[in-house]
């Protein structure tokens, strides 16, 4: 696990992170330098998220591949509880939602964790949804039941089945990687490039926003943040692809260009659900949760297109 | 005799029970380390699937002798308001729940009165002798709070029901007593009315400025008002 590459990787993350950290605590301390103090706030509070975010997955890749897997597993199940918690349901999902909870999503995560792509990759979307309209059917209130049943599918693949294809990157075999190492570098160069997009979307359209993308949905996502994240996100992705296994240069800039489209448009999704239920943001509907949903909105969306790119691209089956 | 103190304050007019020693609380509980153990994971285990964040919203979490008068939504809702509480005020504040749910198994039975040291109130048999307000007052002594829901039952709508007389006469026995008005959002979702399996939602329990009785406030004002403070938490 200990190779060159990683190590790299590694010691890249920690300069730059510090390096940002320095920067934001210079910011801080001399705010005669003509700059927003909201902004320099907003950078600081997401750089404390990211080293949060480099520790716990940091423990989570030493502790291995189970511990990674339940750590989304934990993630996914909070997620889930934020979704339907903001969805209004009837008492006649009570008990749809309590095998969705306590049944099917742990059930995936444990067949994801035996590498069963297989079973995992239908398992939500046809057996869960199949038991999901039959039980709230057999629970006799037929009102709105399309609607009903929708918002609970919904919830399970966007929070449950397309956040889980991140770890199940750690199961593939890469070749010439060995199992271990390359595999976690993989996953970690998904979550950089998520996290990466999410910040020059938000960067490019402060910079140059003129035309918003849909203004009723979202009041600060443009197109010309959409292109100027895919721009970067490509480039990055680019420089860092001797860090991910399986990629030549071309290909890991693709996996960039569409991990950046796929988190915006995942925002963009979120921010339509949140508008209609009336809410900033997951995290203010219940004060002293940190809104696991806002974080994760673009992961959800971009974890599947990144895991079936890797396997068009690069012919791994898994 | 501590029973006679109370019984004694009951007969008198708010003013006069200042005049008088405070009733004693009847036996000093002294609970195993195994069922404070318990306690200690029933809070944190009702938290966490409640998803439980408490609020304080102009109020304070004290050990002084508090009334906390709550909508009542799920079976949960007193488990809930009490594990919400820091530990400190969780050990001198007693739910006042229905004897018949919380009698029936031994579990539940074992939880009730070990644990959370709950006033348990039989609904089916309500003697003008022996009514519930006296009750809670002879158990809370003078030293424990309680948690009461003065709906007396769960609402089956989700609106607030209007309010029974057992708190006014709660704060008309006892004008000393800080009232405490407790909003649960979404509780019900978590383990509705009919249900015994609970979804793990996420829950918001609010506790708001207390009040007291004004002096010579009617009943139906001050019952509205007090209804009107838990609502006011809705947001």
């Amino acid at each position: 696990m200990t190779d060159n590459r990683t190590i790299a990787l590694v010691a890249g993350v920690l300069v730059l992170l510090t390096a940002a950290t320095a920067v934001g605590q210079f910011l801080k301390r001399h705010p005669d330098r003509g700059l927003d103090p909201a902004a320099v706030r907003t950078f600081n509070s997401r750089l404390r998220g990211w080293w949060i975010l480099c520790t716990v997955l940091a423990a989570a890749f030493w502790l291995g591949t189970t511990a990674t897997v339940v750590l989304f597993g934990l993630v996914s199940f909070w997620a889930l509880r934020e979704f339907i918690t903001l969805t209004p349901t009837r008492k006649g999902d009570h008990r749809a939602l309590f095998w969705v909870f306590f049944a099917f999503t742990p059930l995936h995560y444990v067949l994801v964790g035996l590498d069963r792509y297989d079973v995992f990759s239908v398992f939500l979307p046809v057996y869960a949804t199949l038991f999901v309209l039959a039980r709230v059917a057999f629970a006799g209130d037929y009102k709105r039941f399309l609607e009903r049943t929708a918002k609970i599918q919904a919830g399970l693949v966007v929070c449950v089945y397309c956040l889980s294809f991140a770890p199940a990157l750690l199961a593939l075999p890469l070749p010439g990687a060995g199992k271990g190492g390359g595999n976690f570098r993989l996953l970690f160069f998904l979550i950089l490039l998520v996290q990466f997009a999410d910040c020059m979307q938000y960067v490019w359209s402060r910079m140059l926003g003129q035309r918003l993308v849909a203004p009723s949905v979202s009041s600060n996502r443009t197109w010309e943040g959409l292109l100027g994240s895919a721009t970067s996100t490509s480039l990055l992705a680019a420089a860092l692809w001797w860090a991910a296994p399986p990629f030549q240069l071309w290909q890991a800039t693709l996996a960039g260009f569409v991990v950046a489209v796929m988190g915006f448009a995942g925002g963009m999704t979120m921010s339509a659900i949140k508008r209609d239920r009336g809410v900033k943001d997951y995290g203010t509907l219940v004060v002293g949760h940190g809104g696991v949903l806002d974080r994760i909105d673009s992961m959800c969306f971009a974890a599947p297109v990144f895991y079936h790119i890797t396997l068009l691209v690069t012919g791994i089956r898994p | 005799m501590a029973t006679a103190t109370s019984q004694d304050a009951v007969m008198l007019s708010p003013a006069d029970t200042r005049d008088l020693p405070p009733p004693q609380r009847p036996k000093a509980r002294v609970r195993s380390p195994f069922c404070r153990a318990a306690g200690l994971g029933l809070a944190a285990a009702a938290r966490l699937l409640a998803g439980a964040s408490a609020r304080w919203i102009a109020s304070q979490p004290d050990t002084c002798q508090r009334v906390y008068f709550a909508n009542h939504t799920s079976h949960l809702d007193a488990l809930v308001i009490w594990a919400s509480l820091p530990q400190s005020v969780r050990e001198v504040t007693r739910p006042v729940a229905a004897k018949d749910y919380w009698t029936s198994g031994l579990v539940r039975r074992w939880l009730a009165e070990e644990v959370f040291d709950a006033i348990l109130i039989d609904r089916t048999d309500i003697k003008v002798h022996q009514s519930p307000v006296d009750l809670m007052l002879r158990e809370a002594g003078n030293s424990c709070s309680l948690i009461v829901f003065p709906e007396g039952g769960r609402s089956v709508s989700g609106e607030i029901g209007e309010f029974k007389s057992g708190l006014y006469y709660l704060a008309k026995k006892r004008p000393d007593l800080e009232l405490i008005p407790v909003h649960i959002d979404n509780l019900n979702r978590v383990l509705p009315r009919g249900e015994f399996l609970p979804v793990p939602l996420l829950s918001c329990i609010s506790f708001g400025p207390p009040l007291w009785l004004e002096r010579g406030e009617a009943k139906l004002d001050f019952l509205a008002r007090a209804r009107r403070a838990v609502m006011a938490l809705k947001e």
